[in-house]
């Protein structure tokens, strides 16, 4: 393979995020890049979010057990590298961490089996995406993969993934925390911690059960936070680190272009340079007229080149705002919309397209 | 089926869908067929992000966002937590409390839209909801709270938007799709879900962008190379492909189906005229 927009942009990279609106085709489009670099001699793990599995689907993998927690190698004929995938499951990624960090095995019994925790660690805004970002980190330092690829999570804010180590800092010293841990270290107890005014409303709001089995996690969390607190710093210097390359995708469609615009902004607001944007599912050119035809075959011609033109000129805006950044068109791969053919073949094709396309 | 009376039959849609199907458009549409027929509308959108309607210079939307985080500082405000409810959401505390009790946010959001029906806002309210599976997430946690939460305010707001969401003609969900595998697959599930868990009548499908072309007859002896040979060969594959999913939609999910056509470059105005017409092509009784 020549090296191509593409390969430039990912070559020197150690880590690719994949960030984009839903319906994009983000995942498979993640998929495609793992097979392409893999077949190119990387060693990529490829990390998908999302609960719908379509990645394993995408790899044409059976059933949910074939992709789990920790990766699994896609056998792949003719590659040169290796293809692992996995799917990430955030209750255990953060039961992991929970493990690590624990003085003992007693205080991550307590800690797992609170309900608060049990709530957090499922439904914090963020926490999904945090986990990403772990998941990331944890490969990114496992000597088997040169190159981890992350799909992330379907948001409209891009910085719910990049500000994630961030907010869980912030949620380790949460003023919650401070309040729980202060009185018990002049003697108190949380009974006492309760009886503050901040907690009495908020238990009028959540009701008291809710409240103690949050104040119980914090109280359990004690002699954690510290190791937490380096992780998610950890975390963040990899997000930022000049080999961790940002990739946009949209579609051609009004609405994702909107999107990715936004997206973005969003990006360069938080100082992070996006190092390629992928305008996927395009719709193909066909060539020009020729006038002796058919008239079926001729309006047919002119109301597709109807639509791409329309997809260009929603994309046109957006290529207009980002001059400096690099772009790459991908024509539709029709072999993936249709479902009766051999997935892992057309993730290779859409490989070698974004390979193509410059 | 007469587009007013289709519009009229709730108070509320909430519009849903898997992302980048046309959703936010879709529900932009409904909004501007309902002030069309000569009713008032309003557009709600729930996350928070800047209204992106739609880039074809169409204005006139009475619209309005509801954030999770707004709807639920502003509870904290009713609860008598008023002066320290700003310091709470700036501090993060609201995170703590929201996840203390998961979907609260959510349930004050469908609170929010409760409260714009009841003080008559408009005759047809039309939320455009979070997507893919928030949705659903967001639709189930009435019931769960109204289940779990002994007593108290939440328990009685819960019951609340669990009636509205329960009575048909104050709210119907229009699930939104696209005539592709996965998002047919995911429409049908969701559907299912939406029905049998939270007990939402759905209003007929959206299956947007479909392909309402004709196939195309390709000579012999057109080369097979030819841009107009492919160009009616994709034509082809895409109008079949179509075809199977609508198929596959309507054996797998007996709801009416809304058909829109690709409008890639289309106004709201072209749009709104496309979902008028459809809505005419219904049948009545078909529900």
């Amino acid at each position: 393979m020549t090296p191509t927009t593409l390969d430039a942009t990912i070559a020197d990279s150690h880590v690719v995020v994949v960030a984009g609106s839903g319906g994009v085709g983000k995942t498979t489009l993640s998929a495609a890049l793992a097979v392409r670099a893999a077949l190119d001699g990387r060693r990529v793990a490829v990390v998908t979010i999302d609960p719908a599995k379509r990645l394993a689907d995408a790899l044409g993998l059976a059933g949910d057990s074939a992709v789990g927690n920790d990766p699994v190698r896609i056998p792949l004929d003719d590659a040169r590298g290796e293809l692992w995938a996995l799917m990430l499951d955030t209750r255990s990624t953060f039961d992991a961490l929970v493990d690590r960090y624990s003085p003992n095995e007693d205080q991550a019994r307590r800690i797992r089996s609170n309900l608060f925790y049990k709530n957090i660690s499922g439904a914090l805004s963020g926490t999904q995406e945090y986990m990403a970002a772990e998941k990331l980190y944890e490969l990114n330092g496992d000597d088997r993969f040169d190159l981890v690829i992350v799909d992330t999570p379907p948001t409209r804010q891009a910085l719910d993934f990049l500000s994630a180590p961030a907010r869980l800092r912030r949620f380790i010293d949460h003023p919650l925390y401070r309040i729980v841990i202060a009185p018990s270290s002049i003697g108190l107890r949380t009974v006492s911690a309760v009886s503050q005014p901040v907690l009495r409303a908020i238990a009028k709001v959540v009701g008291a059960q809710a409240l103690d089995d949050a104040l119980a996690f914090f109280k359990a969390f004690q002699g954690l936070d510290a190791g937490f607190r380096q992780r998610a710093h950890d975390v963040d210097r990899v997000l930022r680190e000049s080999s961790t390359a940002y990739v946009v995708v949209t579609s051609g469609q009004a609405e994702p272009v909107a999107e990715a615009t936004y997206f973005i902004g969003e990006l360069e607001s938080a100082n992070v340079v996006v190092s390629l944007i992928v305008a996927n599912r395009l719709m193909p050119h066909f060539g020009d007229d020729d006038n002796s035809l058919p008239s079926s075959l001729l309006d047919n011609l002119r109301e597709l080149d109807d639509e791409r033109r329309a997809e260009e000129s929603n994309l046109e805006a957006l290529s207009a705002a980002r001059p400096e950044t690099p772009w790459i068109r991908v024509p539709l791969v029709p072999e993936l919309v249709d479902e009766r053919l051999d997935t892992l073949a057309a993730l290779r094709l859409l490989g070698q397209a974004l390979g193509d396309a410059d | 089926m007469d587009p007013k009376l289709f519009l009229s039959a709730s108070r509320i849609f909430i519009v849903a869908g898997k992302g980048g199907v046309g959703k936010s458009t879709v529900a932009a549409t409904l909004v501007t067929a309902a002030r069309r027929v000569g009713l008032t509308s309003l557009l709600v959108e729930t996350d928070g992000k800047p209204l992106l309607v739609d880039g074809n210079g169409d204005q006139g939307l009475s619209a309005q966002t509801i954030s999770p985080a707004d709807a639920l500082a502003e509870y904290l405000d009713r609860s008598g937590l008023g002066r320290i409810s700003r310091r709470l959401v700036t501090s993060g505390i609201v995170d703590v409390v929201a996840s203390a009790s998961p979907g609260i946010d959510h349930l004050l959001v469908l609170g929010k839209v409760k409260q714009l029906e009841r003080a008559g806002a408009a005759d047809v309210i039309v939320v455009d909801g979070p997507a893919a599976g928030h949705a659903l997430t967001m639709l189930r946690t009435p019931r769960a709270l109204a289940d779990s939460v002994v007593v108290g305010p939440i328990k009685q707001q819960a019951n609340d938007v669990l009636a509205m969401l329960n009575d048909e003609t104050r709210c119907q969900v229009v699930l939104v799709t696209i005539p592709e595998p996965t998002p047919v697959n995911e429409a049908v599930e969701t559907a299912f879900s939406l029905e049998e868990d939270i007990g939402v009548r759905l209003a007929p499908i959206v299956v947007n962008r479909m392909d309402a072309h004709s196939p195309i007859h390709v000579p012999g002896v057109l080369a097979a190379d030819s841009a107009a040979a492919r160009a009616a060969r994709f034509r082809n594959d895409r109008i079949a492909g179509h075809a199977r999913c609508i198929d596959d939609l309507a054996r797998r999910l007996p709801l009416p189906q809304i058909r829109l056509p690709l409008d890639t470059g289309a106004t709201l105005e072209e749009r709104t005229q496309h979902l008028l017409r459809a809505i005419e092509d219904l049948e009545c009784g078909a529900q």
